[in-house]
């Protein structure tokens, strides 16, 4: 199992979490994992409806320590 | 005992940190202190962001060329000779050349490449502007377009954030001046789910498109190119038709990166207020090279740079840390042939662009000038 790849995009305005995290899928396996870390909202929603439209998996999304977080595995 | 300065890369980041040190300790190099060497892989400084004006025949090519060797200050050993391997454990650079080059404090600032054959067809069916030879393609194409489908396709990763916009608006006027528009159809496609990464810029591009008819289609992450049918594919399962394909190529970090096992993708991993290496305290990295979620843009890298100077002529002087890098950018948008506005923001502080002006426009204009001052490190 290859280690968990970590994004962390807290203060990123531009280009922004969702993109940060296309550009990193684009050099990663099959099967693993990437854990994205944001202060906007609005990823723990646009993440993943962008991975449903695209076929990865969303393994897990929340809030802690006042940040949003969400888990993607590569799945083509 | 001399304090060795290498630098990696001669773009306007490394470009900046060199000439700006040459100011700030001066007294160590006269002396004999300290030493600052460059390692580039050309003899010619360009200006990048002049592409832009390049297709639209609105700046003269030789305006965006200097010899490498007169930005440079002369106190600045420059060496044309690439480097092939970075060891940061034996704190020693190996260039083609084969020659060895040792340091105290290094430098990474070897930026981004274009990768368009990273997309099945992309390199036989489309045009780009981010390299001169893209950039002349796209004028000789548009100097031959009657009308049709244009396609302005982004891929991530790219530098020049705001640049897929500005050749947008930009079309739009090219086609209007020569005629063409009521022929011509432009839609402009994006990776994430609204029209550019910052969100104040997307809610000005929105209506800007929609006032003028040009269409756009968002969450298009690029899969594959068909020239021959000229469409173009997107991972979410768009296809759109073209006449004309204008892409922004996704990027890579150099290639010394990844065979130096510095990075994936060639991006340097680096603390994003420090700008060294993670793991190191003798490596800073700057502009496009490091992993930092932020704009790859030159004003990130001049920002950066000044970081990096201060910090490097504090430590090498006081043998203190001056200063963080708060995450500044500021971007000029060009928002048509005649208009522009701008953007900044930091970590903290929001983007927030204001309205379109003739004024602006020509404040981007003098600063295609204002750049060799940039470089020179004295502005």
């Amino acid at each position: 199992m290859s280690e968990r790849k970590l994004i962390d995009a807290r203060g990123s305005f531009c280009p922004g979490p969702l993109m940060e995290l296309i550009a990193s899928l684009k050099l990663m396996e099959i099967g693993q994992e990437v854990e994205i870390l944001s202060t906007d909202q609005g990823t723990a929603k646009d993440v993943p409806e962008w991975c449903a439209k695209v076929g990865h998996e969303t393994v897990e999304s929340g809030e802690k320590d006042g940040h949003w977080y969400v888990v993607v595995r590569k799945a083509k | 005992m001399s304090k060795k300065i290498l630098i990696v890369g001669g773009g306007l980041a490394g470009t900046i940190i060199a000439n700006g040190l040459c100011r700030h300790i001066s007294t160590e190099i006269r002396k004999g202190d300290v030493s600052i060497t460059m390692l580039g892989n050309t003899d010619t400084h360009m200006y990048q962001p002049g592409l832009l004006y390049v297709p639209f025949g609105k700046i003269r090519e030789r305006e965006l060329f200097r010899p490498q060797r007169k930005v440079l200050d002369k106190r600045i050993i420059f060496h044309i000779d690439p480097a092939t391997n970075i060891d940061v454990d034996n704190k020693k650079v190996t260039c083609k050349s084969g020659a060895v080059h040792e340091y105290d404090y290094l430098v990474i600032a070897t930026g981004s490449r274009l990768m368009p054959q990273n997309i099945p067809g992309m390199v036989e069916g489309a045009h780009w502007l981010y390299d001169l030879e893209g950039a002349r393609k796209m004028r000789d194409a548009l100097d031959k377009f009657e009308g049709g489908k244009i396609v302005v396709n982004v891929n991530a990763p790219h530098k020049c954030p705001v640049a897929p916009l500005e050749i947008t608006f930009m079309l739009k006027e090219y086609m209007e001046g020569k005629g063409l528009w009521d022929k011509t159809e432009i839609t402009y496609t994006y990776p994430i789910g609204r029209l550019h990464a910052l969100e104040p810029v997307a809610e000005w591009a929105k209506p800007a498109m929609d006032a003028v008819g040009i269409k756009y289609e968002t969450f298009f992450n690029t899969k594959e190119v068909d020239p021959k049918a000229k469409t173009i594919s997107s991972e979410e399962g768009v296809t759109l038709p073209y006449d004309l394909l204008v892409t922004i190529p996704p990027h890579a970090g150099a290639e010394v990166i990844t065979d130096s096992g510095l990075g994936d993708g060639g991006w340097v991993p680096t603390n994003k207020t420090k700008l060294l290496r993670e793991g190191s305290t003798d490596v800073f990295v700057c502009g496009d090279t490091t992993n930092i979620p932020i704009s790859k843009a030159g004003s990130t890298a001049h920002f950066e740079a000044d970081t990096i100077i201060d910090n490097l002529a504090s430590l090498l002087t006081e043998g203190r840390w001056a200063r963080d890098y708060d995450g500044k950018v500021f971007c000029f948008v060009e928002t048509g042939l005649k208009t522009g506005t701008y953007v900044w923001f930091n970590y903290t502080t929001p983007p927030n662009p204001g309205a379109p002006s003739q004024m602006i426009h020509w404040f981007k204009l003098a600063y295609n000038r204002l750049y060799w001052l940039s470089a020179r490190g004295l502005l």
